[in-house]
């Protein structure tokens, strides 16, 4: 089959980028998206071209590492699936496809379809961890959880840090990634001691990474590879307003032995 | 080359708590003073820089992915081994370490093994203190599931994502230090080149992937957790990024290699659809617990669809070999079992490299709805790569490089012949001998990260006055040599891509040093091997600059490592005159062709030592001797 | 690790403020009392039906509530819950625009609904519309024949004049619009997560939507059609 890309090309952060049209001809539609991409680069090097850039490592579907808008969607057409997943098939000979990368402030551009996601690191560093020392765990049935909680901090815990949801969100929101971990671990016994603390300091960080605000459009649910549901955003939503009535609590009564 | 495996005295299952207490311990306030660089964030390394953090050494941790969260670690499915015994089904660290040994065909070392069984109940432990959410029974407990055949429940779990979970468990403890200040993360850095000063490992030079940049990092002590070198086969279940340059520079600093030859094929992968192929995709292998594998009886039939062959003509020949274990032999036998059919020609789908793996019956047993119970996703899986429905037609499978035994050479503190490099993970070469068992890899990741270089590391330390910030001469040598690597690779302006080598050379040991080899094979690739990294060198055209993202330069030098090491794989498969685990040379297997092992003479790890360059490696021995579990032939008739 | 460490007493209001999810529930909050205004005053409204004494009497109940301060205690709630609306509407707007400085080439939605897209329309055009309505049935301004507490009659001869009512009519529609993912917007931003009742409220917010709508809706239609003169 045959298809015309319009690839969005920029070198580096600094410079100004634009769309550069590269037709493919006679890919087989058995190929991956990324495989069709690789054979359009070693045509590139083969004539002494830049190649385009993208991210990808497992190709599997489970990394979170590839990812850019195809013709408008993030991760093209195919519901639950990512970039690297997705096949030529998809696609219709002839097709006109418009490669562009993930767009928001927060995800600033590395080089052509290659954004820097650091910002996604920078939350979890923020509080996304439950805080147990290494060596000093009880046994791993000490504490029984109860089985749809545990398949529902899984459920939540699926998300692989692909920025999709950001990508596709109207506001440039990262409401879906960052409810998927905090539901993680607010769903399970290990992470109620610091659930509230963990909410207020990832939420902060995610503002101030410069993401947008949510007005539930659910456009990121729609795109996310995991099918990560946006309901994790209402559970976020109503921790947050928990933990921010707590932490009032807490600063009003600082003067005495609060804090410890 | 001295191997001196330090591997404490007393009794098997002592030995580990006993060295513990006989380390050295560096001084709780002196930690800080001493930095250590760890190269890789996956289980072994991200678990290691976290615990190292925690213990309160610097840490600098470096990764080529653009986040740690990415390490291939992700991509296990099937589950981790621990020998809880939950189920009360006999298990025992005892047993995990026998099973381990065994299933390793002996060529592991015993004092390792029983660690790694031990340590296997803390692992599980610490990561559900971290939230890693196993799958649990109504009753709220974990779950365990038998997994490659084992014959005891030991296998944890998350859904199909297990390494994804435990990953993220020790992403999020590695995190949590950053967020401290107590590990610097350095991703889309990789590492090119190990810095040696007065016989010691005190640093790396990396590129700074985004930029260009040429960076040296000292330390006190460099771990290399950076995963194994399945792609030196190309096509492998690895990510695209996966490569050997951290243990490969290493290796050629001094460090001695152990075992290359071991490599492991998994039976279960989705075929090679045609050359644009870039990477293979697993599926697990709990498939074969209700699949029949079987192919055409004759070459006639190729061209039918599945359905229309009827059940005479279908031969079902890992049940007609293997009565006792059918479909469920272990992995080496059902991969080579695999090849030999196809090899006759009888191989279906494109290209004739494939088996059919047909749950026909076990959906009229057990019905559509128990079977995508249990097997939804994987079937999906397989739907979205091939287009095909497993439900209605058998899927295709064939072999895959899924995994490397071999690795750098460390001791029983886990370091190598390099005194301060430690190596951690799959990096190494030490726990799973010949042959790896089925979730036994994520945890010797998490052994070695979590619990065992905490321990070793101050031992090593202890001795040594910190140095991160004292100037290395030797320093600015290797940063020069670096730099005129990355300057030749751009310089050449040929009119090869550096891909175009890669596949070349993933044909050459996939046909000749893949599932089964042979002595005039190996000769053949010890000739090709060197003409095509000549050409290499040649005719590479690697585009764009250095200062820059260039994804180009990034395969090119990973292209020209694996272009050494797979000589040396190559080398080591034709020294080690038997068959063992992963290792299958057809001229030593026994009448109905099983693998023959000859303990007499390769009762040895063989350990490469590098003597420059266009001169043939040392090969130096570390005998193995089995005091626990004797020396046995593994059977699945 | 302290929560009280880095905050000075003022900090959690203000944190709370400053923080997207705070200003997003500000606007869920004053959502909810502008949504009870709107059924409440529709329900009133309606009493029209029932001749120019129910409304009138309506009226003058409501200037008698705690002896004449309820009404003023209402409006002030009402006006601090537009005013309120608005900042976080327009605060959180102008985040967004932040967020995504260079716009993509091309952008296919997959879920949002148009509603949901147009809610910063609808949210200008309703204020554009609650001015004018104030100026007309409150203040008389622009009214052709305004009479104080006289409402049946300020209905009447308003809504006589065709494009006043079209005006009415067409404001009503996107009021229902922007409830329609209003409300609906609102109870997620405020926590509701439970798989059953989440599909409820999503129904329910249609409805209410429609029934505002189609309340409002019925006065001008109803002029117009000669059945209230
Ligand atoms: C598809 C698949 C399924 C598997 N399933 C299972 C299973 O079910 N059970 C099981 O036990 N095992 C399984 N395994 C094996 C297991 O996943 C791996 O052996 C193990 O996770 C390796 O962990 P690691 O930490 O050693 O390396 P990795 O997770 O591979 O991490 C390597 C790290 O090193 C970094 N790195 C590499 N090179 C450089 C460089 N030059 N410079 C800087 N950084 C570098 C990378 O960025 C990465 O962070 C599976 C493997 C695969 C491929
Ligand atoms: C005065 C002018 C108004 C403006 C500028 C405005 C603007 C907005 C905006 C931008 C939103 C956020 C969109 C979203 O969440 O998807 C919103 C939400 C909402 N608006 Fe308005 N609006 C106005 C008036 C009203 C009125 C009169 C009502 C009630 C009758 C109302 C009810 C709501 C509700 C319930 C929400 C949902 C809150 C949430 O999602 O948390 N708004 N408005
Ligand atoms: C067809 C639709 C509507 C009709 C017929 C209508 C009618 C009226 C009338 C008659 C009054 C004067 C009542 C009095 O002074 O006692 C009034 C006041 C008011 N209306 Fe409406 N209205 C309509 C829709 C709306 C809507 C949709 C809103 C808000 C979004 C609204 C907001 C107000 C406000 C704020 C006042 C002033 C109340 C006060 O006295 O403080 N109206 N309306
Ligand atoms: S929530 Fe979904 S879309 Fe967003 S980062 Fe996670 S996996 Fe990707
Ligand atoms: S698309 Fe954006 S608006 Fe919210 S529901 Fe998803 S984050
Ligand atoms: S490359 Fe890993 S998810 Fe696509």
């Amino acid at each position: 089959m045959n298809l015309t890309l319009h690839v969005w090309r920029q070198k580096n952060p600094a410079a100004a980028g634009g769309f550069v049209t590269y037709p493919v001809t006679e890919v087989s539609p058995d190929m991956s998206f990324l495989e069709m991409l690789d054979v359009v680069n070693e045509g590139l090097i083969t004539r002494g071209e830049d190649p385009i850039a993208f991210d990808h490592d497992c190709r599997e579907g489970i990394c979170g590492t590839c990812g850019f808008m195809i013709n408008g969607q993030a991760h093209g057409p195919k519901a639950r699936t990512t970039t690297c997943q997705l096949h030529l098939r998809s696609f219709n000979d002839g097709d006109e496809l418009t490669l562009e990368p993930w767009r928001a402030r927060a995800f600033s551009v590395v080089k052509d379809l290659v954004v820097d996601r650091g910002a996604f690191d920078r939350i979890i560093a923020a509080g996304g961890f439950i805080s147990a020392a290494i060596g000093a765990a009880p046994d791993g049935n000490a504490i029984p959880i109860r089985k749809e909680n545990a398949d529902l901090a899984m459920d939540a815990a699926a998300c692989i840090g692909c920025g999709a949801c950001v990508a596709a969100c109207p506001n440039a929101s990262a409401m879906l990634f960052t409810s998927a971990k905090l539901s993680h671990l607010a769903m399970l016994p290990q992470g109620q001691p610091e659930r509230l603390e963990r909410t207020l300091k990832m939420i902060r960080r995610m503002d101030a990474e410069g993401f947008g605000y949510c007005t539930n459009h659910e456009e990121c649910e729609a795109v996310c590879p995991k099918g990560i549901s946006v309901t994790f955003i209402a559970r976020m939503n109503a921790d947050y307003l928990r933990a921010s009535v707590a932490e009032g609590r807490r600063v009003s009564a600082a003067g005495d032995s609060a804090g410890g | 080359m001295k191997l001196d495996a330090q591997v404490p005295g007393g009794p098997i299952d002592k030995k580990w708590q006993k060295h513990k207490f006989d380390l050295k311990l560096v001084n709780p306030a002196n930690k800080r003073k001493y930095t250590v660089i760890m190269v890789g964030s996956g289980l072994a390394g991200a678990g290691g820089a976290a615990s190292l953090a925690e213990l309160g050494y610097r840490v600098k941790c470096f990764c080529y992915q653009d986040s740690p969260r990415r390490a291939h670690s992700i991509a296990a499915q099937g589950g981790i081994n621990a020998a809880k015994n939950y189920r009360n089904d006999g298990d025992s660290v005892y047993r995990l370490f026998y099973d381990t040994v065994k299933g390793g065909d002996f060529r592991s070392r015993e004092a390792n093994v029983y660690r790694l069984a031990e340590i296997s109940v803390s692992i599980i432990d610490q990561c559900v203190a971290l939230g890693v959410p196993f799958a649990r029974e109504y009753g709220g407990l974990l779950d365990n599931r038998s997994f490659g055949g084992a014959q005891v429940s030991r296998t944890f779990y998350a859904r199909g994502q297990t390494g994804q979970q435990l990953l993220l468990g020790a992403y999020q403890a590695l995190e949590r230090q950053i967020g401290a200040g107590t590990v610097q993360m350095f991703p889309r850095h990789e590492m090119l080149d190990l810095i040696v000063a007065d016989g010691r490992a005190r640093g790396i030079v990396v590129r700074d992937m985004t930029t260009g940049e040429i960076e040296t990092h000292l330390g006190d002590a460099v771990c290399l957790a950076s995963g194994g070198y399945g792609n030196v086969f190309y096509l492998s279940t690895n990510a695209k990024g996966c490569n050997a340059t951290a243990i490969w520079r290493a290796y050629k600093r001094g460090a001695g290699f152990a075992n290359p030859c071991y490599t492991q094929i998994h039976p279960t992968c989705i075929p090679v659809t045609g050359e644009h192929q870039s990477k293979l995709t697993l599926m697990s292998e709990s498939l074969r617990n209700d699949g029949r594998v079987w192919v055409p009886k004759k070459k006639e039939d190729l061209a039918k669809p599945a359905s229309a062959i009827p059940e005479p003509d279908r031969d079902y020949y890992l049940e007609r070999k293997y009565p006792s274990f059918g479909n469920l032999a272990a992995r080496d036998v059902t991969s080579r079992a695999a090849k030999a059919v196809c090899d006759e020609g009888r191989g279906v789908g494109p290209g004739g490299r494939g088996v059919y793996l047909d749950f026909a019956d076990a959906i009229k047993r057990l019905g559509e709805n128990q079977i995508r119970e249990k097997y939804g996703n994987l079937f999906e899986m397989y739907q979205r790569i091939t287009d095909e429905n497993p439900y209605r037609q058998p899927m295709r499978i064939y072999p895959a490089v899924h995994y490397t035994m071999g690795g750098l050479w460390v001791d029983y503190n886990l370091m190598s012949t390099i005194p301060g490099l430690f190596v951690l993970g799959e990096a190494n070469f030490s726990d799973h001998g010949a042959n790896r068992l089925g979730a036994s890899a994520l945890m010797q990741g998490l052994a070695d990260g979590y619990f065992v270089i905490p321990a070793t590391i101050g031992n090593y330390l202890a001795g040594l006055k910190p140095g991160a910030a004292v100037e290395i001469p030797e320093a600015k040598g290797v940063e020069d040599a670096v730099r005129q690597r990355t300057a030749k690779l751009l310089g050449i302006k040929g009119k090869r891509t550096p891909s175009s080598f890669h596949r070349e050379l993933g044909h050459i040991m996939w046909d000749l040093c893949g599932m089964s080899r042979n002595r005039a094979g190996l000769e053949l690739a010890l000739q090709k091997i060197p003409a095509l990294r000549a050409e290499f060198w040649r005719n590479l055209n690697v585009p764009g600059e250095n200062a820059e993202l260039n994804q180009s330069l990034e395969v090119a030098g990973r292209v020209a490592d694996f272009l050494e090491l797979g000589e040396l794989t190559c080398r080591d498969a034709l020294t080690r005159d038997e068959s063992c685990g992963g290792h299958f040379r057809e001229e030593y297997q026994t009448e109905d062709g099983e693998a023959k092992r000859d303990d007499a003479h390769f009762a040895h790890a063989a350990v490469w030592e590098y003597t420059g360059e266009n001169s043939t490696p040392i090969r130096n021995t570390e005998p193995l001797e089995f005091e626990n579990v004797h020396l046995a032939t593994r059977s699945y008739k | 690790m302290t929560l009280t460490a880095q905050a000075t007493p003022t900090a959690a209001p203000q944190a709370f403020l400053r923080s997207t999810i705070g200003r997003k529930i500000v606007m869920a909050v004053t959502g909810v009392i502008l949504v009870g205004f709107v059924i409440a005053h529709m329900t009133g409204n309606l009493l029209v039906f029932l001749g120019p004494e129910a409304i009138r009497n309506y009226a003058l109940w409501l200037r008698a509530v705690a002896h004449g301060a309820g009404l003023w205690i209402a409006r002030a709630v009402l006006l601090a819950s537009v005013l309120l609306h608005i900042w976080a509407a327009a605060s959180l707007t102008l985040a967004s625009r932040r967020a995504r400085r260079v716009r993509y080439q091309e952008w296919q939605p997959r879920a949002s609904t148009l509603y949901s897209r147009t809610m910063r329309w609808t949210g200008v055009l309703l204020l554009a519309y609650i001015v004018y309505h104030l100026l007309h049935m409150t203040f008389g301004i622009v009214h052709p024949d305004f009479v104080e507490l006289q409402p049946y009659h300020n209905l009447v001869v308003g809504f006589r004049d065709r494009a006043v009512a079209v005006t009415y009519i067409v404001a009503m529609i996107l009021l229902a619009f922007h409830l329609d993912h209003g409300i609906w917007s609102m109870v997620r931003t405020l926590g509701l997560s439970h798989p059953r009742y989440v599909p409820m409220v999503r129904k329910l917010s249609v409805a209410i939507a429609v029934i505002v709508a189609l309340g409002y809706i019925s006065i001008p239609v109803a002029v117009l059609a000669g059945v209230l003169r």
